[in-house]
């Protein structure tokens, strides 16, 4: 029976915007009992699909054309209270942001609470009674704790377990996950799926999960539609769509998207460009009133790069390896340990240390300054370092030539970018300094995956062609599979495993590195 | 350029703009249409609007053409607006700047001095200032900066604090930049535009604490300004209003010119609100 139809569906974007079209003739039909991935790398509509379907388009965005019906019933000629009394109740969402979609001020109790006595009118007592049931429900740890917590106590999974129990609260003939793992580290990542696939089996509830990782899709799908630019390109069952595309696009995503089978292993120097040999980092309690546990962030950390090698540092959120990073380049001070970059310490100054190391920055968007052009943020740091102006313009419209950019497009601003691009731009930044190590700080984690392969392409041309040495922060395996010849897996500030790629990913020693790679999306279908 | 797009089509800052705009061209034109001493007697005292011809908004007690006054007070006005203005501009963007920069040990005590600041009624220290100093012109306009930076301070601090953290600063410090590229090239010009539109609020502020101070008659009563004007009138406010109310309109219309030129300012150069239309 089909729960939600969508059919040849148009929203029209706001005027100004970069096409006209949202959505284009949108055709999606959602049984009972059965997951839908709808995929697509961002600007593609999946989002804008979702919304509609809540009838929580965003101001300006209009429904054009086609229509959406929910067990039989027509959607679109709901009235604003109509809806309002199908949303959670018939409908129900839970979005990427587990933490934004909390109200920090409310307890988790009172939150989901509020669904049963909004909806159905019911008394305290059994609303605490069903609140209990649905956190037991989701697998959360010490419910009657969880209750009585804010959502800052829990961790990024536990909320959104809790949005999930909220989600399902009242039964919901159709739920609507929005990049519901994207957020999470991969081995919760994992458990949510489960959980997921898990509830829904048990409650016949049919499932329309937005995401951009083929991984999940492979984890989750029953059946999968493909986004571009507005259009599904292509719509069968999971097994289908991803062993026998037969769109171009989907092929292309198909591809891109990383495997963790390492290449093969390349001669190493045995010149160490970058020792850190037991460094320390704490992050001390502040305030007078709330004395915290002071956080070990780094705890006796060593690790070596040989010249013209790539080091992966992986771990999952809180592991220290951001922390590593940002202390390699000078921007933290560490407690304890040294650093040391062609046999010597590095230097305190700002100046000479930004000969010796560069960072690229994760987020392609706040690491350019929007008020700069972008030539003259690759050419400042040679000028400040003392090359004439002339020359270190120069330089940067080669650099631009170099990671693959218009040398012209010096004069141009950030905005006039797109998210790949400034990444490059990142890239030719840190390269104009001449620098011994690059640090990559998840340079392409906030990148789409099509767009990701041609930034770990360059990086690897790169490497190849001036000898780069890399230390690459990552969260994710399968990217650092791409680069990396040996790995350093962090957990909780200190090193777990360290070894060459190949061996630690073939063989892993420690059972977290091992926890790590089955906690892969899409291992099983994908065969990665 | 989008931003100037976004400021004309917004109603509240064009009428702002035309407002200022006549303050302006009333300053600029005053030595054409008055080019005698403003302050000089003009006529008989006391006479209402329309009722002569050659005083088309009438004269004042002392007998002086209040027409006149008005023109050239909208160069005083506007003066003390504007380099009152920048006067606490400067010293907040600097103390603001430098404690948000740094943090730490600076920050803690260039506010405990703005705080000292704030904690004073602007007005009572306005009036300590020029009753230790003199009312002339110079030190009047001077002495209206030193009492409005404080809020410029906390604002600009507020946008460094966040502004600080950003990759894009990292980045440069990264490069090996100095602090005061950092300061200046890549966090000021990202922290102006809610200190700009700000300071249209300073700007309104300035132009009536000098109202204020010369209604006290405590400004500089050599100059023709629309304050000292409506202090001349206090003494005959019930039989001719109109010699208070006329300056008071003045000052009214350029307040409310230069308060919807910062609201103007502030949707065209906020992209949150400016996309949200």
């Amino acid at each position: 029976m089909t729960r939600l139809a969508v059919e040849n569906l148009t929203v029209r974007l706001p005027r100004g915007a970069d096409r006209e079209l949202a959505i284009e003739d949108v055709s999606l039909s959602l049984d009972a009992g059965e997951i839908l991935c709808v995929v697509g790398e961002s600007g593609s509509g999946k989002s804008v699909t979702a919304s509609a379907v809540m009838g929580l388009l965003a101001p300006g965005l209009s429904v054009v054309s086609g229509a959406m019906r929910l067990s039989g019933e027509d959607l679109l000629a709901k009235a604003p209270e109509e809806w309002r009394r199908l949303r959670g109740r018939r409908v129900a969402m839970v979005f990427q942001e587990p933490m934004t979609a909390l109200n920090p001020l409310m307890t988790v109790g009172r939150q989901i609470g509020e669904m049963w006595q909004v909806h159905l009118n019911l008394d305290a007592a059994s609303v605490e009674r069903r609140a209990l049931a649905a956190l037991r429900e989701v697998n959360l740890p010490d419910p009657e704790g969880v209750l009585r917590a804010y959502p800052h106590e829990l961790s990024g999974g536990q909320r959104q377990r809790v949005m999930i129990a909220m989600a399902l609260a009242l039964e919901p003939e159709v739920l609507i996950c929005d990049e519901p793992t994207t957020a999470l580290d991969v081995t919760t990542q994992a458990q949510v799926l489960a959980l997921i696939r898990d509830l829904q089996r048990r409650h016949g509830t049919a499932v329309l999960f937005i995401t951009h990782d083929f991984g999940v899709v492979a984890e989750i799908a029953d059946r999968v539609a493909v986004m571009q630019h507005g259009r599904v390109v292509e719509q069968g069952t999971a097994r289908e769509v991803l062993t026998a595309p037969r769109h171009d696009y989907t092929r292309a995503l198909l591809a891109a998207v990383p495997g963790v089978a390492a290449p093969a292993p390349r001669d190493l120097s045995s010149d160490r460009v970058l020792e850190v040999r037991g460094l320390t980092k704490t992050y001390a309690s502040r305030g007078l009133f709330r004395r915290r546990k002071p956080v070990r962030a780094l705890d006796a950390v060593s690790v070596a790069l040989r010249r013209g090698a790539t080091l992966g540092v992986v771990g999952e959120s809180g592991s220290g390896k951001s922390t590593l990073a940002r202390c390699v380049v000078g921007l933290l001070g560490a407690d304890g340990g040294e650093i040391m970059i062609g046999g010597a310490p590095l230097p305190k100054r700002r100046r000479e240390a930004a000969r010796l190391v560069q960072m690229v920055f994760q987020d392609p968007y706040a690491s350019l300054n929007p008020r700069r052009s972008a030539g003259a943020q690759v050419a400042q740091g040679p000028i400040a370092a003392g090359t004439p102006r002339a020359e270190a313009m120069a330089e940067a419209r080669r650099l631009f030539g170099l990671v693959g950019l218009d040398p012209e497009a010096v004069t141009r601003y950030p905005h006039e970018f797109s998210g790949g691009q400034r990444q490059r731009i990142g890239i030719a930044r840190a390269l104009a300094m001449k620098p011994e190590v690059l640090v990559a700080d998840e340079p392409v984690s906030a990148l789409d995956v099509s767009v990701q392969a041609q930034v770990l392409a360059l990086l690897r041309e790169l490497q190849s062609r001036l000898g780069l040495s890399i230390l690459f922060i990552t969260h994710d395996l399968r990217v650092a599979a791409q680069l990396c010849d040996e790995v350093v897996v962090m957990r909780d500030g200190v090193v777990e495993e360290a070894g060459p790629i190949g061996r630690v990913f073939a063989a892993p020693e420690r059972p977290y590195t091992r926890s790590l790679i089955e906690a892969i999306p899409g291992r099983a279908l994908l065969g990665v | 350029m989008r931003a100037l797009r976004a400021y004309l089509r917004s109603p509240a800052a064009v009428i702002g703009s035309l407002l200022v705009l006549a303050v302006v061209a009333m300053a600029l034109t005053a030595p054409l249409f008055y080019p005698g001493d403003p302050l000089g007697l003009a006529g008989r005292p006391l006479q209402w609007p329309g009722q002569n011809p050659r005083f088309p908004l009438g004269t004042d007690p002392s007998g002086r053409d209040i027409a006149a006054q008005i023109f050239h007070g909208a160069r005083i006005s506007l003066l003390i607006g504007f380099v009152a203005t920048s006067i606490a501009v400067c010293i907040g963007i600097a103390i603001g700047a430098l404690a948000g920069f740094y943090g730490g040990a600076a920050d803690t005590a260039l506010m405990r001095v703005t705080e000292a600041f704030q904690t004073l009624p602007n007005f009572l220290l306005l009036l300590v200032l020029v009753a230790v100093f003199g009312s002339t012109m110079g030190t009047v306009t001077v002495a209206i900066g030193l009492v409005s930076w404080p809020p410029v301070a906390r604002l600009t601090r507020a946008e460094f604090l966040t502004l600080r953290t950003r990759d894009f600063v990292q980045a440069c410090r990264v490069q090996g930049l100095s602090d005061a590229h950092l300061i200046l090239r890549e966090i000021l010009p990202n922290a102006l535009p809610p200190v700009i539109v700000y300071a249209s609020v300073v700007m309104a502020v300035a132009i009536l604490l000098e109202s204020a101070l010369a209604f006290l008659q405590l400004s500089d009563p050599n100059v023709p300004s629309w304050g000292n004007l409506i202090g001349l009138g206090r003494n005959v406010l019930r039989a001719e209003w109109y010699v208070s109310a006329i300056p008071g309109v003045a000052i009214l219309l350029t307040i409310l010119g230069v308060s919807l030129v910062g609201q103007g300012l502030n949707d065209a150069l906020n992209p949150r609100l400016a996309s949200g239309r």
